[in-house]
Protein backbone atom coordinates (compact mmCIF):
# COMPACT_ATOMS: atom_id res chain seq x y z
CA UNK A 1 0.00 0.00 0.00
CA UNK A 2 1.54 3.31 -1.09
CA UNK A 3 1.13 6.53 1.73
CA UNK A 4 -0.06 9.81 0.63
CA UNK A 5 2.47 12.27 -0.22
CA UNK A 6 0.90 14.17 3.31
CA UNK A 7 1.41 11.15 5.37
CA UNK A 8 5.09 10.65 4.00
CA UNK A 9 5.70 14.64 4.40
CA UNK A 10 4.13 14.48 8.53
CA UNK A 11 5.89 10.83 9.14
CA UNK A 12 9.36 11.79 8.28
CA UNK A 13 8.94 15.38 9.50
CA UNK A 14 6.52 15.46 12.55
CA UNK A 15 5.30 18.51 13.34
CA UNK A 16 5.34 19.15 17.14
CA UNK A 17 6.68 15.89 18.92
CA UNK A 18 7.29 16.33 22.70
CA UNK A 19 5.92 16.60 25.97
CA UNK A 20 4.49 19.29 28.02
CA UNK A 21 3.83 19.53 31.87
CA UNK A 22 0.72 17.20 32.57
CA UNK A 23 0.88 18.82 36.45
CA UNK A 24 0.12 22.25 34.80
CA UNK A 25 -3.57 23.59 35.48
CA UNK A 26 -3.70 24.67 31.87
CA UNK A 27 -2.22 21.91 30.71
CA UNK A 28 -5.00 19.07 28.97
CA UNK A 29 -3.44 15.62 28.20
CA UNK A 30 -5.39 12.86 26.37
CA UNK A 31 -3.70 9.10 26.18
CA UNK A 32 -6.12 7.05 23.97
CA UNK A 33 -5.35 3.72 21.91
CA UNK A 34 -3.80 0.88 23.77
CA UNK A 35 -0.17 -1.03 22.97
CA UNK A 36 -2.00 -4.54 22.03
CA UNK A 37 -4.25 -3.08 19.24
CA UNK A 38 -0.50 -1.22 17.97
CA UNK A 39 -1.77 2.27 17.95
CA UNK A 40 -1.18 4.49 21.49
CA UNK A 41 -1.52 8.61 20.74
CA UNK A 42 -0.61 11.08 23.53
CA UNK A 43 -1.45 14.82 22.44
CA UNK A 44 -1.10 17.41 25.04
CA UNK A 45 -3.05 21.14 24.68
CA UNK A 46 -1.59 24.17 26.64
CA UNK A 47 -4.26 26.35 26.57
CA UNK A 48 -5.01 30.12 27.29
CA UNK A 49 -6.89 32.51 29.64
CA UNK A 50 -9.19 33.15 26.80
CA UNK A 51 -9.50 29.08 26.15
CA UNK A 52 -7.19 29.30 23.09
CA UNK A 53 -4.80 26.56 22.41
CA UNK A 54 -1.60 28.32 22.75
CA UNK A 55 0.49 24.92 22.34
CA UNK A 56 0.36 21.10 21.37
CA UNK A 57 2.62 18.14 21.21
CA UNK A 58 1.88 14.59 20.37
CA UNK A 59 4.19 11.38 20.85
CA UNK A 60 2.52 8.64 19.06
CA UNK A 61 3.64 4.67 19.06
CA UNK A 62 1.69 3.59 15.87
CA UNK A 63 2.04 2.93 11.69
CA UNK A 64 2.56 6.12 9.40
CA UNK A 65 -0.86 7.52 9.81
CA UNK A 66 -1.30 7.17 12.88
CA UNK A 67 1.90 9.35 13.50
CA UNK A 68 0.88 11.55 10.49
CA UNK A 69 -2.77 11.94 12.27
CA UNK A 70 -1.61 12.73 15.19
CA UNK A 71 1.18 15.38 13.38
CA UNK A 72 -1.48 16.93 11.85
CA UNK A 73 -3.87 17.07 14.61
CA UNK A 74 -1.47 19.58 16.57
CA UNK A 75 -0.77 21.97 13.53
CA UNK A 76 -5.00 22.21 13.80
CA UNK A 77 -5.23 22.70 17.47
CA UNK A 78 -2.82 25.32 17.60
CA UNK A 79 -3.94 29.03 17.53
CA UNK A 80 -7.90 27.37 17.78
CA UNK A 81 -10.38 27.99 20.77
CA UNK A 82 -10.94 24.55 22.73
CA UNK A 83 -14.47 25.21 21.44
CA UNK A 84 -13.66 25.32 17.63
CA UNK A 85 -11.27 22.31 18.82
CA UNK A 86 -13.43 20.27 20.07
CA UNK A 87 -15.55 19.99 16.33
CA UNK A 88 -12.45 18.49 14.64
CA UNK A 89 -13.72 15.55 12.79
CA UNK A 90 -11.66 12.48 12.11
CA UNK A 91 -12.97 12.70 8.40
CA UNK A 92 -11.20 16.08 8.16
CA UNK A 93 -8.34 14.20 8.93
CA UNK A 94 -8.87 11.33 6.56
CA UNK A 95 -9.53 13.69 3.68
CA UNK A 96 -6.51 16.26 4.34
CA UNK A 97 -4.24 12.98 4.72
CA UNK A 98 -6.28 10.74 1.76
CA UNK A 99 -6.12 8.09 4.13
CA UNK A 100 -7.32 4.33 2.78
CA UNK A 101 -9.82 2.77 4.39
CA UNK A 102 -7.86 0.44 6.55
CA UNK A 103 -5.84 3.40 8.21
CA UNK A 104 -9.54 5.06 8.85
CA UNK A 105 -9.21 4.24 12.48
CA UNK A 106 -5.76 6.12 12.96
CA UNK A 107 -7.82 9.24 12.09
CA UNK A 108 -10.57 8.55 14.92
CA UNK A 109 -8.00 7.88 17.18
CA UNK A 110 -6.38 11.36 16.57
CA UNK A 111 -9.68 12.98 17.12
CA UNK A 112 -10.44 10.60 19.96
CA UNK A 113 -7.11 11.90 21.45
CA UNK A 114 -8.17 15.93 20.75
CA UNK A 115 -10.98 15.57 22.36
CA UNK A 116 -9.34 13.45 25.56
CA UNK A 117 -7.26 16.56 26.06
CA UNK A 118 -9.71 18.93 25.72
CA UNK A 119 -11.62 17.33 28.49
CA UNK A 120 -9.30 16.89 30.28
CA UNK A 121 -8.19 20.86 30.41
CA UNK A 122 -12.26 21.24 31.03
CA UNK A 123 -12.27 19.01 34.17
CA UNK A 124 -8.97 20.28 35.68
CA UNK A 125 -10.51 24.02 35.08
CA UNK A 126 -13.96 23.21 36.65
CA UNK A 127 -16.27 22.36 33.49
CA UNK A 128 -17.87 19.70 32.37
CA UNK A 129 -16.30 17.43 30.03
CA UNK A 130 -18.13 17.20 26.61
CA UNK A 131 -19.62 13.84 25.58
CA UNK A 132 -18.86 13.42 22.25
CA UNK A 133 -22.08 12.41 19.82
CA UNK A 134 -20.78 9.97 17.98
CA UNK A 135 -19.36 6.56 18.94
CA UNK A 136 -16.72 4.85 17.35
CA UNK A 137 -16.96 1.75 19.49
CA UNK B 1 25.42 -1.52 -3.64
CA UNK B 2 21.82 -0.85 -5.23
CA UNK B 3 18.62 0.61 -3.19
CA UNK B 4 16.06 -0.98 -1.92
CA UNK B 5 18.27 -3.61 -0.31
CA UNK B 6 15.95 -6.69 0.01
CA UNK B 7 16.27 -8.51 2.98
CA UNK B 8 12.69 -10.45 2.58
CA UNK B 9 13.63 -14.09 1.51
CA UNK B 10 10.76 -15.77 3.11
CA UNK B 11 8.32 -14.05 1.14
CA UNK B 12 10.41 -14.73 -2.17
CA UNK B 13 13.79 -15.68 -3.72
CA UNK B 14 14.67 -13.53 -6.77
CA UNK B 15 15.80 -15.84 -9.29
CA UNK B 16 19.13 -17.21 -10.06
CA UNK B 17 20.52 -15.99 -13.72
CA UNK B 18 21.49 -19.59 -14.24
CA UNK B 19 18.02 -20.64 -13.75
CA UNK B 20 16.86 -18.12 -15.95
CA UNK B 21 19.15 -19.33 -18.76
CA UNK B 22 18.22 -23.11 -18.03
CA UNK B 23 14.74 -22.43 -18.90
CA UNK B 24 14.63 -20.01 -21.69
CA UNK B 25 15.08 -22.40 -24.44
CA UNK B 26 11.81 -23.87 -23.37
CA UNK B 27 9.65 -21.10 -24.24
CA UNK B 28 10.75 -20.52 -27.23
CA UNK B 29 11.87 -23.58 -29.12
CA UNK B 30 11.53 -26.41 -26.92
CA UNK B 31 8.11 -25.35 -26.63
CA UNK B 32 6.66 -28.82 -27.18
CA UNK B 33 3.42 -30.13 -24.53
CA UNK B 34 5.51 -32.76 -22.50
CA UNK B 35 2.62 -35.48 -23.09
CA UNK B 36 2.52 -35.48 -26.40
CA UNK B 37 4.31 -38.87 -26.73
CA UNK B 38 4.29 -39.12 -31.18
CA UNK B 39 7.10 -36.54 -32.22
CA UNK B 40 10.16 -35.05 -31.08
CA UNK B 41 8.84 -31.55 -29.70
CA UNK B 42 6.98 -33.78 -26.59
CA UNK B 43 10.02 -35.81 -26.22
CA UNK B 44 12.20 -32.67 -25.88
CA UNK B 45 10.07 -30.55 -23.31
CA UNK B 46 9.28 -34.64 -21.57
CA UNK B 47 13.29 -34.95 -21.66
CA UNK B 48 13.57 -31.17 -20.08
CA UNK B 49 10.83 -32.44 -17.45
CA UNK B 50 12.29 -36.01 -16.56
CA UNK B 51 16.06 -33.89 -15.93
CA UNK B 52 14.40 -31.67 -13.49
CA UNK B 53 12.58 -34.46 -11.59
CA UNK B 54 16.15 -36.06 -11.21
CA UNK B 55 17.71 -33.20 -10.16
CA UNK B 56 14.84 -32.01 -7.69
CA UNK B 57 15.02 -35.74 -6.31
CA UNK B 58 18.55 -35.65 -5.56
CA UNK B 59 18.01 -32.32 -3.36
CA UNK B 60 16.17 -33.97 -1.06
CA UNK B 61 17.46 -37.97 -1.37
CA UNK B 62 14.02 -39.29 -3.02
CA UNK B 63 13.71 -41.48 -6.23
CA UNK B 64 12.40 -39.30 -9.25
CA UNK B 65 9.17 -41.26 -9.44
CA UNK B 66 7.98 -39.50 -5.82
CA UNK B 67 8.11 -36.17 -7.42
CA UNK B 68 4.76 -34.62 -7.97
CA UNK B 69 5.05 -31.51 -9.71
CA UNK B 70 2.38 -28.81 -8.67
CA UNK B 71 1.56 -25.17 -8.99
CA UNK B 72 3.46 -24.52 -5.65
CA UNK B 73 3.62 -25.03 -1.92
CA UNK B 74 -0.14 -24.25 -1.05
CA UNK B 75 -1.24 -26.62 -3.74
CA UNK B 76 1.35 -28.95 -2.61
CA UNK B 77 -0.21 -29.25 1.42
CA UNK B 78 -3.75 -28.74 -0.02
CA UNK B 79 -2.76 -32.30 -2.22
CA UNK B 80 -1.07 -33.98 0.94
CA UNK B 81 -3.53 -33.18 3.37
CA UNK B 82 -6.72 -33.24 1.38
CA UNK B 83 -5.23 -36.12 -0.96
CA UNK B 84 -4.45 -38.47 2.28
CA UNK B 85 -7.15 -37.51 4.17
CA UNK B 86 -9.58 -39.05 1.59
CA UNK B 87 -7.55 -41.97 0.39
CA UNK B 88 -7.04 -43.34 4.07
CA UNK B 89 -10.90 -42.46 5.57
CA UNK B 90 -11.21 -46.12 5.54
CA UNK B 91 -8.17 -46.05 8.80
CA UNK B 92 -9.22 -43.28 10.60
CA UNK B 93 -9.89 -39.18 10.47
CA UNK B 94 -7.43 -37.50 12.63
CA UNK B 95 -4.74 -35.45 11.97
CA UNK B 96 -2.41 -33.68 14.17
CA UNK B 97 -1.02 -30.34 12.99
CA UNK B 98 1.01 -26.97 14.94
CA UNK B 99 -0.96 -24.07 15.74
CA UNK B 100 2.07 -22.24 13.80
CA UNK B 101 1.81 -23.81 10.52
CA UNK B 102 1.14 -21.59 7.71
CA UNK B 103 -2.38 -20.93 6.10
CA UNK B 104 -2.10 -23.72 3.58
CA UNK B 105 -1.74 -26.06 6.03
CA UNK B 106 -4.31 -24.50 8.82
CA UNK B 107 -7.01 -23.43 6.16
CA UNK B 108 -6.43 -26.80 4.53
CA UNK B 109 -6.80 -29.01 7.95
CA UNK B 110 -10.50 -26.22 8.48
CA UNK B 111 -11.79 -27.55 5.18
CA UNK B 112 -11.14 -30.89 6.23
CA UNK B 113 -13.04 -30.63 9.76
CA UNK B 114 -16.12 -29.40 7.98
CA UNK B 115 -15.94 -32.66 6.09
CA UNK B 116 -15.37 -34.74 9.23
CA UNK B 117 -12.12 -34.58 10.02
CA UNK B 118 -10.94 -34.38 13.98
CA UNK B 119 -7.73 -32.11 13.59
CA UNK B 120 -5.98 -31.22 16.84
CA UNK B 121 -3.84 -27.90 16.68
CA UNK B 122 -0.60 -28.63 18.88
CA UNK B 123 0.19 -25.72 20.68
CA UNK B 124 4.00 -24.59 20.41
CA UNK B 125 6.70 -23.77 23.52
CA UNK B 126 7.78 -20.10 23.98
CA UNK B 127 10.43 -21.03 21.45
CA UNK B 128 8.23 -21.77 18.59
CA UNK B 129 8.88 -25.57 19.02
CA UNK B 130 6.27 -27.98 19.86
CA UNK B 131 6.76 -30.59 22.57
CA UNK B 132 6.98 -34.09 21.62
CA UNK B 133 5.38 -35.25 24.71
CA UNK B 134 1.98 -33.45 23.71
CA UNK B 135 2.20 -35.13 20.15
CA UNK B 136 2.66 -38.63 21.75
CA UNK B 137 -0.39 -37.66 24.38
CA UNK B 138 -2.21 -36.58 20.85
CA UNK B 139 -2.18 -39.77 18.91
CA UNK B 140 -5.09 -41.90 18.85
CA UNK B 141 -5.89 -45.07 16.26
CA UNK B 142 -7.50 -42.55 14.18
CA UNK B 143 -4.80 -40.74 13.30
CA UNK B 144 -3.78 -40.71 9.86
CA UNK B 145 -1.76 -37.95 9.25
CA UNK B 146 0.95 -35.76 11.41
CA UNK B 147 1.84 -32.66 9.18
CA UNK B 148 4.04 -30.52 11.19
CA UNK B 149 6.51 -27.88 9.02
CA UNK B 150 9.74 -28.14 8.99
CA UNK B 151 11.40 -24.49 9.25
CA UNK B 152 8.79 -21.78 10.14
CA UNK B 153 8.18 -19.10 7.83
CA UNK B 154 8.15 -15.78 9.96
CA UNK B 155 10.64 -16.92 12.90
CA UNK B 156 12.49 -19.73 11.12
CA UNK B 157 12.78 -22.29 14.10
CA UNK B 158 13.41 -25.81 13.01
CA UNK B 159 11.08 -28.71 14.41
CA UNK B 160 12.93 -31.88 15.22
CA UNK B 161 11.27 -33.58 12.49
CA UNK B 162 13.23 -36.65 12.78
CA UNK B 163 11.40 -37.34 16.20
CA UNK B 164 8.37 -36.38 15.13
CA UNK B 165 8.19 -38.70 12.17
CA UNK B 166 8.94 -41.43 14.75
CA UNK B 167 6.16 -40.91 17.19
CA UNK B 168 3.89 -40.75 14.02
CA UNK B 169 5.08 -43.96 12.96
CA UNK B 170 4.99 -45.90 15.97
CA UNK B 171 1.24 -45.17 16.07
CA UNK B 172 0.54 -45.90 12.41
CA UNK B 173 0.51 -42.67 10.64
CA UNK B 174 1.91 -41.43 8.04
CA UNK B 175 3.74 -37.72 8.23
CA UNK B 176 3.78 -35.07 6.04
CA UNK B 177 6.36 -31.86 6.53
CA UNK B 178 5.91 -28.20 4.93
CA UNK B 179 9.23 -27.51 3.98
CA UNK B 180 8.52 -24.64 1.92
CA UNK B 181 11.51 -22.56 3.58
CA UNK B 182 13.79 -25.13 4.39
CA UNK B 183 14.38 -27.25 1.10
CA UNK B 184 17.59 -26.04 -0.40
CA UNK B 185 18.96 -24.18 2.85
CA UNK B 186 19.45 -26.28 5.28
CA UNK B 187 20.13 -30.74 3.83
CA UNK B 188 16.89 -32.56 4.17
CA UNK B 189 16.71 -35.91 3.66
CA UNK B 190 13.42 -37.95 3.21
CA UNK B 191 14.88 -41.29 4.26
CA UNK B 192 16.83 -40.03 7.14
CA UNK B 193 14.05 -37.57 7.79
CA UNK B 194 11.54 -39.96 7.74
CA UNK B 195 8.96 -37.88 5.68
CA UNK B 196 6.01 -39.43 3.79
CA UNK B 197 5.14 -36.38 2.36
CA UNK B 198 6.76 -32.62 1.70
CA UNK B 199 5.66 -29.52 0.26
CA UNK B 200 8.48 -27.35 -1.02
CA UNK B 201 8.53 -24.93 -3.93
CA UNK B 202 10.42 -23.46 -6.56
CA UNK B 203 10.75 -19.41 -5.89
CA UNK B 204 11.86 -19.90 -1.92
CA UNK B 205 15.00 -21.20 -3.87
CA UNK B 206 16.00 -19.24 -6.54
CA UNK B 207 14.01 -20.78 -8.87
CA UNK B 208 10.58 -19.19 -10.77
CA UNK B 209 7.57 -18.75 -9.48
CA UNK B 210 4.03 -20.84 -10.26
CA UNK B 211 6.29 -24.19 -9.59
CA UNK B 212 6.39 -26.62 -6.30
CA UNK B 213 6.23 -30.16 -5.91
CA UNK B 214 4.74 -32.78 -3.12
CA UNK B 215 7.55 -35.45 -2.87
CA UNK B 216 5.08 -38.88 -2.34
CA UNK B 217 6.83 -42.17 -0.91
CA UNK B 218 7.05 -45.00 -3.18
CA UNK B 219 8.46 -47.34 -0.28
CA UNK B 220 8.00 -48.44 3.08
CA UNK B 221 5.33 -47.59 3.33
CA UNK B 222 3.66 -47.00 -0.33
CA UNK B 223 1.53 -43.77 0.20
CA UNK B 224 -1.35 -42.54 -2.03
CA UNK B 225 -3.10 -39.23 -2.21
CA UNK B 226 -6.43 -39.00 -3.65
CA UNK B 227 -6.18 -36.52 -6.97
CA UNK B 228 -7.42 -32.97 -6.00
CA UNK B 229 -7.00 -31.78 -10.06
CA UNK B 230 -9.49 -34.04 -12.72
CA UNK B 231 -8.06 -34.23 -16.13
CA UNK B 232 -5.70 -36.26 -17.91
CA UNK B 233 -3.94 -38.15 -15.48
CA UNK B 234 -0.65 -36.22 -15.70
CA UNK B 235 2.05 -37.10 -12.53
CA UNK B 236 0.77 -40.90 -12.10
CA UNK B 237 -2.56 -39.42 -11.73
CA UNK B 238 -2.16 -37.56 -8.91
CA UNK B 239 -1.48 -34.00 -10.50
CA UNK B 240 -3.72 -33.30 -13.72
CA UNK B 241 -2.80 -30.56 -15.90
CA UNK B 242 -0.57 -29.80 -18.88
CA UNK B 243 3.33 -29.75 -17.19
CA UNK B 244 4.97 -25.99 -16.66
CA UNK B 245 7.58 -27.67 -18.69
CA UNK B 246 9.78 -24.52 -18.37
CA UNK B 247 9.10 -23.75 -15.15
CA UNK B 248 9.99 -27.69 -13.61
CA UNK B 249 13.13 -27.29 -15.80
CA UNK B 250 13.84 -24.06 -13.23
CA UNK B 251 12.61 -25.34 -10.28
CA UNK B 252 15.20 -28.70 -11.46
CA UNK B 253 18.02 -26.45 -11.94
CA UNK B 254 17.50 -24.52 -8.67
CA UNK B 255 17.12 -27.55 -6.82
CA UNK B 256 20.67 -28.43 -8.19
CA UNK B 257 22.54 -25.37 -7.54
CA UNK B 258 21.22 -25.39 -4.21
CA UNK B 259 22.33 -28.86 -3.54
CA UNK B 260 26.08 -27.99 -4.85
CA UNK B 261 26.38 -24.42 -3.15
CA UNK B 262 24.06 -24.85 0.07
CA UNK B 263 27.05 -26.19 2.73
CA UNK B 264 28.84 -22.54 1.69
CA UNK B 265 25.53 -20.30 1.59
CA UNK B 266 24.71 -21.95 4.61
CA UNK B 267 27.50 -20.76 6.26
CA UNK B 268 27.78 -17.45 4.61
CA UNK B 269 24.66 -16.07 5.20
CA UNK B 270 24.86 -17.50 9.29
CA UNK B 271 27.49 -15.43 9.95
CA UNK B 272 26.06 -12.73 8.08
CA UNK B 273 22.62 -12.89 10.13
CA UNK B 274 24.38 -13.58 13.40
CA UNK B 275 26.41 -10.43 12.33
CA UNK B 276 23.06 -8.79 11.88
CA UNK B 277 21.48 -10.21 14.89
CA UNK B 278 23.81 -8.77 17.69
CA UNK B 279 24.21 -5.48 16.32
CA UNK B 280 20.21 -4.93 16.36
CA UNK B 281 20.54 -6.54 20.00
CA UNK B 282 22.88 -3.46 20.74
CA UNK B 283 19.51 -1.79 20.83
CA UNK B 284 18.25 -1.86 24.35
CA UNK B 285 14.83 -3.39 25.02
CA UNK B 286 15.20 -5.76 21.58
CA UNK B 287 14.54 -9.38 21.51
CA UNK B 288 14.87 -12.42 19.10
CA UNK B 289 11.61 -14.82 18.43
CA UNK B 290 11.98 -18.36 18.56
CA UNK B 291 14.97 -20.46 19.26
CA UNK B 292 18.06 -19.68 17.97
CA UNK B 293 20.07 -22.65 17.90
CA UNK B 294 17.04 -24.61 15.45
CA UNK B 295 17.06 -21.98 13.27
CA UNK B 296 17.32 -21.85 9.51
CA UNK B 297 20.85 -19.88 8.74
CA UNK B 298 19.50 -17.18 7.11
CA UNK B 299 16.31 -15.86 9.35
CA UNK B 300 15.82 -13.71 12.57
CA UNK B 301 13.15 -12.14 13.55
CA UNK B 302 13.27 -9.34 16.23
CA UNK B 303 11.33 -7.37 18.37
CA UNK B 304 11.84 -3.65 19.23
CA UNK B 305 9.79 -2.86 22.44
CA UNK B 306 7.65 0.46 21.90
CA UNK B 307 8.01 0.96 18.32
CA UNK B 308 5.46 -0.56 16.13
CA UNK B 309 6.36 -2.78 13.07
CA UNK B 310 4.40 -0.69 10.07
CA UNK B 311 5.69 2.37 11.51
CA UNK B 312 8.99 0.92 11.82
CA UNK B 313 8.96 -0.48 7.76
CA UNK B 314 7.80 3.03 6.79
CA UNK B 315 11.12 4.52 8.20
CA UNK B 316 13.09 1.81 6.50
CA UNK B 317 11.18 2.47 3.21
CA UNK B 318 14.33 1.62 1.53
CA UNK B 319 15.02 -2.04 3.00
CA UNK B 320 12.46 -4.15 2.45
CA UNK B 321 11.71 -6.56 5.37
CA UNK B 322 8.37 -8.03 6.96
CA UNK B 323 6.28 -7.16 10.13
CA UNK B 324 4.55 -8.97 12.53
CA UNK B 325 2.29 -6.38 12.85
CA UNK B 326 -0.57 -6.08 11.25
CA UNK B 327 -2.47 -2.66 10.88
CA UNK B 328 -3.56 -2.67 7.80
CA UNK B 329 -5.63 -5.70 8.41
CA UNK B 330 -9.30 -5.20 9.27
CA UNK B 331 -8.69 -7.22 12.36
CA UNK B 332 -5.54 -5.33 13.62
CA UNK B 333 -4.54 -8.68 14.82
CA UNK B 334 -0.27 -9.17 15.07
CA UNK B 335 0.89 -12.32 13.68
CA UNK B 336 -0.59 -15.67 14.85
CA UNK B 337 2.72 -17.18 15.11
CA UNK B 338 4.09 -15.03 17.75
CA UNK B 339 0.95 -14.47 19.36
CA UNK B 340 1.35 -18.68 19.87
CA UNK B 341 4.96 -18.37 21.51
CA UNK B 342 2.98 -16.32 24.12
CA UNK B 343 4.39 -13.24 22.97
CA UNK B 344 2.48 -10.54 24.45
CA UNK B 345 0.47 -8.16 21.37
CA UNK B 346 2.76 -5.33 21.65
CA UNK B 347 5.57 -7.17 21.04
CA UNK B 348 3.89 -8.98 18.56
CA UNK B 349 3.22 -5.84 16.55
CA UNK B 350 6.90 -4.42 17.23
CA UNK B 351 8.74 -7.18 15.47
CA UNK B 352 10.16 -7.35 12.08
CA UNK B 353 11.55 -10.50 10.10
CA UNK B 354 14.87 -10.39 8.44
CA UNK B 355 15.22 -12.68 5.63
CA UNK B 356 18.67 -12.92 3.77
CA UNK B 357 19.40 -14.75 0.55
CA UNK B 358 22.07 -15.97 -1.72
CA UNK B 359 22.28 -12.36 -3.26
CA UNK B 360 22.47 -10.66 0.50
CA UNK B 361 26.21 -8.92 0.64
CA UNK B 362 27.82 -7.72 3.23
CA UNK B 363 27.38 -4.25 2.94
CA UNK B 364 23.79 -4.57 2.54
CA UNK B 365 23.83 -5.81 6.23
CA UNK B 366 25.65 -3.52 7.06
CA UNK B 367 22.94 -0.73 5.58
CA UNK B 368 20.55 -2.86 7.12
CA UNK B 369 21.96 -2.46 10.65
CA UNK B 370 22.50 1.33 10.40
CA UNK B 371 18.72 2.02 9.01
CA UNK B 372 17.16 0.02 11.53
CA UNK B 373 19.23 1.35 14.34
CA UNK B 374 18.65 5.00 12.78
CA UNK B 375 14.41 4.23 12.62
CA UNK B 376 13.99 2.26 15.93
CA UNK B 377 16.17 5.67 17.84
CA UNK B 378 14.06 8.09 15.95
CA UNK B 379 10.38 6.46 16.53
CA UNK B 380 11.09 5.85 20.02
CA UNK B 381 11.72 9.26 20.42
CA UNK B 382 7.89 9.85 18.94
CA UNK B 383 6.96 6.71 21.44
CA UNK B 384 4.81 7.67 24.29
CA UNK B 385 5.46 4.29 25.51
CA UNK B 386 8.92 4.64 25.08
CA UNK B 387 8.84 7.64 27.11
CA UNK B 388 6.48 6.16 29.94
CA UNK B 389 8.99 3.22 30.15
CA UNK B 390 11.95 5.49 30.70
CA UNK B 391 10.38 7.09 33.24
CA UNK B 392 9.88 3.97 34.94
CA UNK B 393 5.78 3.25 34.30
CA UNK B 394 4.93 0.21 34.18
CA UNK B 395 3.02 -0.45 30.69
CA UNK B 396 0.99 -3.33 32.11
CA UNK B 397 -0.83 -1.32 34.89
CA UNK B 398 -1.85 1.58 32.79
CA UNK B 399 -5.45 1.39 32.01
CA UNK B 400 -5.42 1.75 28.14
CA UNK B 401 -8.42 3.23 26.26
CA UNK B 402 -8.61 0.92 23.75
CA UNK B 403 -10.71 2.05 20.65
Amino acid sequence: MAYSDKVIDHYTNPRNVGTLDKSKNNVGTGLVGAPECGDVMRLQIEVDSNNVITDAKFKTFGCGSAIASSSLATEWLKGKSIDDAITIDNMDIVEELALPPVKIHCSVLAEDAIKAAINDYRVKNGLAPIESEKSHH
Amino acid sequence: MKIPVYLDNNATTPMDPRVLEAMLPYFTEKFGNAASRNHAFGWAAEEGVDYAREQVAQLIGANEKEIIFTSGATEADNLGIKGVFEMYQDKGNHIITTVTEHKAVLDTCKHLEKQGAKVTYLPVKEDGLIDLKELEAAMTPQTILVCIMYGNNEIGVIQPVKDIAAIAHKHGALFMTDATQTVGKIPVNVDADGIDLMAFTGHKMYGPKGVGALYVRRKNPRVKVTAQMDGGGHERGMRSGTLNVAGIVGFGKAAEICRLEMDAEAKRLAALRDKLQSSLLELEESYVNGNIEHRLPHVANISFKYVEGEGLMMAMKDLAVSSGSACTSASLEPSYVLKSLGLSDDLAHSSIRYGLGRFTTEEEVDYAIQVTKKAVNHLRDLSPLWEMFKEGIDLDKVEWVEH
